[in-house]
């Protein structure tokens, strides 16, 4: 019992907070008046697109007809994506859309990935920086969509969707505009960013609570089913981590299909 | 009336400190009544029209996912809101 008592955990006990998204710079410089600071978040960030390169690029010199290895995991992915989410939703206007999908997805679900796995342990998608950035992609992509496929058009269907007896223009304008232009980016970010917070920190509350209990003899026998739940919740956030990617990508999707088609 | 003066601002600090833990716990707790019942509702709703129509669960699951994904996003709110308050 000598190790558990050299890792004992300060008293009392300490709830980890938001510092630990702020993992300490690894280099920092000032330029233009901006402090940039290189933490392992933003390796793991790098690490999480080089991954994703690395698998497609790998997958796609393969050549053969039947997929082997890598390319089943690629393929099966491309083709979820193509069948599930682009052609279900937007139609067969959906398939130039895939390869964007596809690897936003790809992108999105090893960075939530790298939450649990052992040794990194930082969900790339738990600071607001990159699902921020995403959103406002997003945002942009639909947009220019929407004005490719409708032109002028577009704002005047979306801000005025025809078949509404003119007065109610005067509750459902300023509605459409704050919910499509203002809101659609907020709660995509802030639902990928918040999911991932949450189970980071729930996920280090469990853990650090365990080495807690243990390091008292009176509340080892309590440390047992905290531990057994902490187990658990790795499952539980694996489940989240792909979930979350998915409902991004979907809803990217449902934003594109709808800036595509005019409501009738 | 210095060391009286000081003593009430400690007071008041501390209460302010306790406040604010307090608010932090209400705006969760609230924010998450709404959108609790929401999906409850949702799912239920989604496993009903499951079982009517086995072959449309396909469908159902990802209009499902849709629901589940802006009634959540209310919630969310109030937890990043705990953080920033």
């Amino acid at each position: 019992m000598s190790f558990l008592a050299q890792a004992r955990p300060p008293e009392p006990f300490e709830a980890p907070g938001l510092e630990l998204f702020r993992p300490p710079c690894l280099t920092e410089w000032d330029l233009f008046g901006v402090h940039f600071c290189l933490d392992r978040g933003v390796l793991y960030m790098f690490l999480a697109a080089a991954i994703v390169i690395v698998l497609f690029v790998v997958a796609a010199r393969g050549g053969s007809l039947v997929p082997r290895g890598v390319r089943n995991l690629v393929e099966s992915i491309v083709d979820f994506i193509r069948e599930e989410i682009a052609i279900q939703v937007i139609g067969q206007e959906g398939r130039p859309w895939v390869p964007f999908l596809t690897s936003m997805f790809a992108f999105i679900l090893v960075g939530n990935l790298f939450g649990i796995i052992p040794g990194i342990q930082f969900p790339v998608n738990g600071r607001i920086a990159i699902p921020a950035f995403l959103a406002l992609l997003v945002w942009a992509l639909f947009n220019v969509a929407g004005i490719r496929a409708q032109g002028a058009a577009y704002l005047k269907n979306t801000l005025f969707p025809p078949g509404v007896p003119k007065p109610i223009y005067i509750l459902l304008t300023p509605i459409e505009l704050i919910s499509t232009f203002l809101v659609r980016p907020l709660t995509l970010s802030v639902r990928l960013l918040a999911n991932m917070m949450a189970g980071h920190l729930i996920l280090a509350i469990f853990f650090l609570g365990t080495a807690y209990l243990l390091a008292k003899p009176s509340t080892i026998p309590f440390a047992v089913p905290a531990f057994a739940l902490s187990v658990a919740l790795v499952g539980f956030e694996m489940l989240v981590a792909v979930l979350q990617a998915y409902i991004f990508t979907i809803l990217t999707a449902v934003y594109i299909a709808g800036a595509v088609h005019p409501e009738h | 009336m210095g060391e009286l003066l000081s003593q009430v601002g400690a007071f008041v600090a501390q209460v302010e400190g306790d406040v604010g833990v307090i608010g932090r716990g209400l705006v969760f707790g609230l924010g998450a009544i709404g959108p609790g019942i929401g999906i409850g509702y949702l799912v239920g709703k989604a496993v009903e029209a499951m079982a009517r129509q086995p072959e449309a669960a396909g469908m159902v699951r990802t209009t499902m996912f849709l629901g589940i994904a802006f009634t959540e996003a209310l919630a969310l709110f109030g937890f990043v809101l705990t953080f920033i308050i």
